[in-house]
């Protein structure tokens, strides 16, 4: 895959060593809490939680030796400001090829910001099945909750303002491995 | 502003694509056990169909209702149209009820452009206009034949549309689309269906169309044939001699389709007239895929929806990855 270098300005908080050990510790984390390790599937939130969604799987899978199912979840159609969003939402559809119901759910996303995305990924899910519980695992808490929402694993607790935006990188997207920060007004 | 769906003739290339991803992502709801979304609750749709029709008006009912939205279905002979009311009335009535989209189909051609000015908060969304265009069709088709073909969807493909061109939106919808991919476009029918100056009058100018006035030459070696309806309501200007032999010379049956383009599929707008456009056998046979277009329809009228009533922006714009 060609290179590509993120814009100008982003400043690099987190590098590719730092991330790796992340998703190692919160693979561990998801181990550790469910012993049935069999009955897990992970969720990615399209499309800043999909890529480390199935990175954490992968490890889940290298460190246990068993077969994680994977899944992609869209929330495009879930969202609560579609009429009030800036540009054109697109739709990438969602990826779900087996059943949940009955299921631990790690559901994953890159940043976790206001708890807009996740309230909408939770809609998401029930219209897929009844899980038996549903896990958040996110790579960076920034804060600034709008929602009742905690997430179970947290790569790095990343303090920021509301007018700062947080970003992740990955090498499935062709970038170097990264979380970097920028102004809003540069996304 | 309300943003509009009148047809296809003023699309970009990225326009079309964005259409046709995000239907592909209305497939993939329309496989699901729970085949409804929340995405436009609390929005109302009113379908006002002022010619007949039973398949589209469904189509788009059930994507309106898929998607969470209130619908309202009103025909010509209950509405006031009835007592007199002209359209422009009637839909500004509608706007005032705080219909946010409404789905027109109309005899004439350009009503749907003509309301379009009048309409500041109320989407319109084309099903047809006269003999203009029929943009959901066209955007139908496209998807069907992007699943078919892939990557040879973008300007590799030979398509003949055959049948009754002069009166088809469904043909100039499907023109439109496939000008802006660069696709090979033959339009096949006899020269009172098919004369001259349509193609010329119609200002298409695109160098890779080609008229055809026998069905063998038409075919030949192509990818996809669309089937047009014999339009049976618009033939008062006798345009054949008679059904039966329209049917002997542009019917397009297994024989001459085996003969001239074996790996051709078929597509048909629908309702299809068994025997004199398509025979039996091919509509619904091995290389029909006119009940996949029917599902696919679904999905294509709701990314329609969808794109029209959420986000901001007057154009469809491509989002930068967040």
């Amino acid at each position: 895959m060609a290179k590509k270098t993120v814009p100008e300005g982003w400043k690099m908080v987190m590098d590719a060593e730092t991330i790796a050990r992340s998703i190692s510790r919160v693979s561990y984390e998801i181990i550790e809490r469910n012993r049935d390790i069999q009955d897990i599937v992970v969720v990615g939130i399209r499309t800043g939680g999909e890529f480390l969604g199935k990175r954490i799987q992968e490890k889940i899978e290298k460190i246990e030796n068993v077969k994680i199912p994977f899944g992609i979840i869209d929330i495009t159609l879930y969202r609560d400001d579609l009429s009030s969003l800036d540009g054109q939402p697109i739709l990438r559809g969602t990826d779900l090829p087996f059943s949940i119901t009955g299921r631990t759910i790690i559901l994953t996303d890159d940043v976790l910001y206001t708890g807009r995305t996740v309230r909408a990924a939770l809609d998401a899910i029930v219209d897929f099945g009844r899980p038996k519980c549903v896990q958040l695992a996110i790579l960076v808490d920034r804060g600034h909750r709008e929602l009742p929402i905690r997430p179970d694993y947290i790569g790095k607790n990343f303090p920021t303002n509301p007018g700062e935006a947080v970003h992740l990188r990955l090498g499935e997207q062709g970038y170097p491995d990264g979380v970097y920060m920028s102004k809003k007004s540069q996304r | 502003m309300a943003k509009h769906l009148l047809g296809l003739e003023n699309f970009t290339k990225a326009e079309l694509v964005n259409y046709l991803d995000n239907a592909e992502g209305f497939v993939e709801v329309s496989s699901r056990e729970i085949k409804k979304v929340p995405s436009l609750r609390g929005k109302t749709i009113v379908n006002l169909f002022l010619e007949p029709s039973t398949r589209t008006r469904t189509s788009f009912e059930i994507a309106a209702k898929r998607l969470s939205a209130d619908t309202i279905n009103i025909s010509g002979s209950d509405s006031s149209v009835n007592k007199g009311e002209n359209l422009l009335d009637t839909t500004q009535t509608l706007e005032a009820l705080a219909a946010s989209v409404l789905v027109l189909r109309h005899r004439e051609s350009g009503a749907h452009r003509f309301l379009a000015t009048h309409l500041k908060n109320t989407s319109i969304v084309n099903a047809g206009d006269g003999t203009h265009e029929h943009p959901t069709q066209g955007l139908i088709d496209c998807l069907t034949l992007r699943q078919i073909y892939g990557d040879r969807f973008y300007g590799g493909l030979t398509i003949a549309i055959v049948g009754d061109v002069l009166h088809s939106r469904v043909a100039r919808s499907n023109i439109f689309a496939h000008r802006l991919l660069g696709n090979k476009i033959r339009l096949v029918g006899p020269p009172t269906l098919l004369p001259d100056y349509y193609v010329e009058k119609s200002a298409f100018d695109y160098p890779n169309l080609t008229v055809h006035h026998s069905l063998k030459d038409g075919i030949e070696g192509v990818d996809a044939i669309i089937a047009l309806r014999m339009q049976l309501e618009r033939q008062d200007g006798f345009f054949v001699p008679s059904l039966k032999e329209y049917s002997k010379n542009f019917c397009l049956t297994e024989n001459i389709i085996k003969a001239t383009c074996p790996k051709a599929v078929l597509l048909h707008p629908g309702p299809v007239n068994r025997g004199v456009e398509v025979a039996s056998d091919v509509a619904y046979g091995t290389r029909s895929y006119v009940n996949r277009q029917v599902t696919i329809g679904i999905a294509v009228r709701m990314a329609v929806l969808f794109l029209l009533t959420s986000g901001t922006k007057e154009k469809l714009t491509t989002v930068n990855e967040s």
